[in-house]
């Protein structure tokens, strides 16, 4: 034991020691960020026995602020009466609402509210001027859906923004399209019929329910297919794979480079000898 | 290296004695066998590029006993059950059938376009050590010159193979492409036509880029790089300066066994790395983008990393078009299109006669420079490449805003300033930097290495101990050589009539060149040293006469 701990101590010096460390020292600090940091919080939609007059106390409580007292909107933020209650599914369901923060965009954050509670404002904005509905299971069902077609709508009408891939992209004014891995299957469909942020409604006059489950299918199963090529550097095209060619590629062949190039020390200072 | 370090294996001399009483080869392959190559990590870059156009021929040979050149309409139906009863191109569907059905297909295509990636990013390290070490400068001019239109046609045969697929991605790149032959005046439109046999997309392109890419441009390609072999081989490789290299002879290894061996060596670490990158990293899944279609377009459609810097001229540029007795000028695509690449490519081609004509320097230099002792040309290298790197980061700002959270208009106005102010600065500063490094040379000159032991003299002084520089660091650090002066921009002889190299505004403009060219910390001779002090083991006199010349004064 002694004598490894000598060993190290007599390679402390080594032009490799300070690499080594920074890089051990990394990987520890991964790992601990890896271990401390808590997973995703998930929701499920509440589909069951909504209340409306809880969800109008809890509206009260959390969203008139910037929604106003009866949801007519203020200033601050749009009116809800006949945004429906697929809009608030979809908003707090992703924990967009309640915001944050006033920026550019609402963004996908942690739920704060239970699925119950969400179905109660929902019931509640729904009571107030009708809108898009929750859908059931049937309408975001994607057995028997048709990929091929999917792939056909989502290409024309939702990659330009989110992605071949579904892996997302930017848009202008700081806005983005959000990627669609953690999306559920009702929130797509959600999406779609109410159109959040920048996106555009595709009713079921643009896009039929059936073409809705094609959609959806094609989306769930891209994304948890294999990459049959290897590790997906993200999904996110030709930018990862020119910075892999570049650092992995090259940066791995000059090294190897470096070393068929090497001579021996005692070669290299022939003068002195060895 | 004598003959008898020449060993050759007698089953080989058996072999060549027969063909030898025939061809009479045998003294020629005597000299091959001897050449003598230098050593240097960086030689070997432009040997990745070669080697890597070697491994694109193999595998693209495998591609194309399955790749079906054609647009003709098919549904498809194949193991990528995902898009079973899409309409596609005969061309998507048989790179499906490669990726999904052939027998290490997949991973054929893959070790191709990272093949194909892994040559240009090659090509251009390989230029950049080039450029930076002076390495082009006469008599090698030409040689340099076929590097860029090396560099050029591997854009182009790129450009052409990731199109053929037929994929969303590349039908995106093969519409701007059309766009940018439109945008040239006047003929722009025929171009567009010819090429495209009619309207886009069109039926005729893909087979057409097939026979360009399998046959026309890689024969130019093997070409060229046969001259360009064949010219370094005839000038001989320049060598670092190093101890004991001049400009008269060519220290290293001879190409039988050890540059032969190596060179070896080298193509499988090459091969095995890009089967390792291409096991393991996916390249180009155009299944997920889908087969082509004109009305769809994805977000991050993004070109490979070699034309970037035409798709951030493009993403940068004002729409800004002129319109001329019925005729447009579309600057917002013109200018991208031939504005940068031809700065970058038009300036790399004229630099090396642009440096002799600035320095008067029409000497043969086999020795490289160390860019730090050519800090103009430094200064211009960094620029250039701050320059093309803003451009290949703002063809990627989408995916930049999106990842790293910056609204996308920012990116695109910091880039349309940076464009112009990051290359100028990084001139200045890199300047500065070589300066710096100059001078630090120049105290080693004259000072020695300190070596951390601090002497007290009787009489009370301290005096830091450093040793001389051993031989093999001096003819390193002692290895500048500074352009001779041309007369100053506007001067007088003593007669009051300007020098003749002077006159006029060319004259004045070479002037302005040289003295920036000629800007240099010189050793300031007094700093002798207290190197004399540590008793290193090289005398003086012997030191001397090893580095002679311009620097053997500070020594003495």
């Amino acid at each position: 034991m002694g004598y490894r701990v000598s060993s190290i101590i007599a390679r402390r010096r080594h032009p490799a020691a300070g690499y080594a460390a920074i890089a051990g020292g990394l990987v520890l600090a991964g790992a601990l960020y890896g271990a401390l940091a808590g997973g995703p919080a998930s929701a499920a939609p509440g589909q069951s026995s909504a209340s409306p007059a809880n969800g109008r106390s809890l509206f009260i409580q959390s969203c008139a602020t910037c929604h106003g007292i009866n949801a007519q909107g203020t200033s601050q933020a749009p009116s809800l009466i006949g945004a429906g209650a697929a809009a608030v599914d979809f908003q707090m369901s992703t924990g967009r609402m309640p915001a944050k923060e006033p920026g550019a965009e609402n963004t996908r954050k942690p739920v704060t509210f239970s699925p119950q509670q969400i179905a109660d404002i929902a019931a509640w904005i729904q009571s107030l001027g009708g809108g898009p509905t929750i859908p059931d299971a049937t309408q975001v069902s994607t057995s028997g859906a048709d990929t091929a077609l999917g792939e056909e709508l989502f290409s024309t009408n939702c990659a330009q923004c989110h992605n071949a891939g579904g892996s997302g992209g930017a848009l202008t004014y700081g806005k983005s399209a959000p990627s669609l891995v953690a999306s559920t299957p009702t929130q797509i469909y959600e999406a779609m019929v109410t159109g959040p942020e920048a996106m555009p409604v595709f009713g079921d006059g643009t896009i039929t329910p059936d073409e809705k489950r094609a959609i959806i299918a094609y989306i769930t199963q891209t994304r948890t297919e294999a990459n049959p090529g290897g590790f997906s550097l993200g999904r996110t095209g030709t930018v990862t794979e020119g910075i892999v060619a570049w650092l992995a590629g090259l940066g791995f062949l000059v090294l190897i480079a470096m070393w068929l190039t090497a001579k021996r020390k005692d070669m290299r200072i022939g003068g002195e000898g060895s | 290296m004598s003959d008898d370090a020449v060993k050759i294996p007698g089953a080989l001399s058996g072999v060549g004695g027969w063909l030898d009483d025939r061809f009479h080869g045998a003294r020629g392959v005597r000299v091959l066998m001897k050449k003598v190559f230098p050593d240097h990590w960086s030689f070997m870059l432009g040997e990745i590029a070669l080697w890597s156009f070697v491994i694109l021929l193999l595998t693209g040979t495998f591609l194309a006993l399955f790749f079906v050149p054609s647009t003709t309409d098919i549904v498809y139906h194949g193991s990528y059950t995902k898009l079973n009863g899409i309409h596609m191109s005969e061309a998507y569907a048989s790179t499906l059938r490669i990726s999904f059905d052939i027998r290490g297909g997949l991973l054929i295509r893959q070790i191709h376009h990272w093949a194909a990636n892994l040559f240009m990013v090659a090509i251009c390290a390989h230029m950049l050590r080039v450029f930076f070490t002076g390495a082009y400068r006469k008599p090698r001019e030409v040689n340099w010159l076929i590097g860029i239109v090396l560099f050029t046609l591997g854009m182009l045969e790129g450009l052409f193979g990731y199109s053929l697929p037929d994929d969303q991605l590349s039908g995106a790149g093969l519409r701007i492409f059309e766009g940018v032959l439109q945008g040239i005046p006047i003929v722009g439109t025929y171009l567009a036509y010819f090429l495209f046999g009619g309207a886009f997309p069109g039926s005729a392109i893909v087979p057409r880029m097939y026979i360009i890419h399998v046959l026309l441009i890689p024969g130019l390609i093997l070409a060229l790089i046969s001259a360009h072999l064949f010219i370094m081989f005839h000038q001989k490789h320049t060598q670092m300066p190093l101890h004991g290299n001049t400009e008269k002879n060519v220290v290293g290894q001879p190409f039988w066994p050890y540059f032969m061996l190596k060179g070896q060596a080298w193509f499988f670490f090459i091969f095995g790395a890009l089967v390792v990158l291409s096991t393991f990293a996916q390249i180009n899944p155009v299944w997920l983008y889908g087969p082509y279609t004109p009305l769809a377009i994805s977000s991050a459609s993004q070109p490979d990393w070699y034309m970037g810097l035409l798709e951030g001229a493009l993403r940068i540029m004002p729409a800004w078009e002129i319109n001329f007795l019925g005729h447009t000028l579309s600057l917002s695509v013109l200018i991208p299109f031939a504005v940068p690449l031809g700065l970058i490519f038009t300036g790399a081609a004229l630099w090396p006669f642009f440096e002799a004509w600035a320095t008067g320097d029409k000497a043969e230099h086999h020795v490289n420079d160390r860019p730090r002792n050519a800090p103009v040309r430094t200064g211009i290298g960094v620029a250039a490449i701050s320059f093309y790197g803003v451009l290949w980061a703002e063809g990627a700002n989408d995916v930049f805003a999106d990842k790293l959270q910056i609204p996308l208009y920012t990116i695109t106005w910091i880039a349309r300033f940076a464009v112009f102010l990051v290359p100028i600065g990084a001139y200045f500063v890199t300047k500065r930097i070589c300066l710096g490094l100059q001078r630090k040379d120049a105290e080693l000159l004259t000072h020695g290495v300190e070596i951390g032991v601090i002497r007290q003299l009787p009489h009370g002084e301290f005096i830091e101990e450093a040793r001389r520089l051993t031989d093999e660091e001096h003819a390193v650090v002692a290895s500048k050589r500074i352009p001779a002066a041309l007369p100053g921009p506007g001067k007088l002889d003593p007669n009051g009539i300007p020098e003749p190299a002077g006159r006029g505004p060319v004259g004045w403009a070479r002037g302005v060149a040289n003295r920036a060219f000629t800007e240099s910390i010189v050793p300031d001779g007094h700093g002798n040293g207290h190197g004399e002090h540590n008793g290193h083991a090289v005398a003086d006199g012997e030191h001397a006469a090893i580095t002679g010349g311009d620097s053997g004064d500070h020594h003495g």
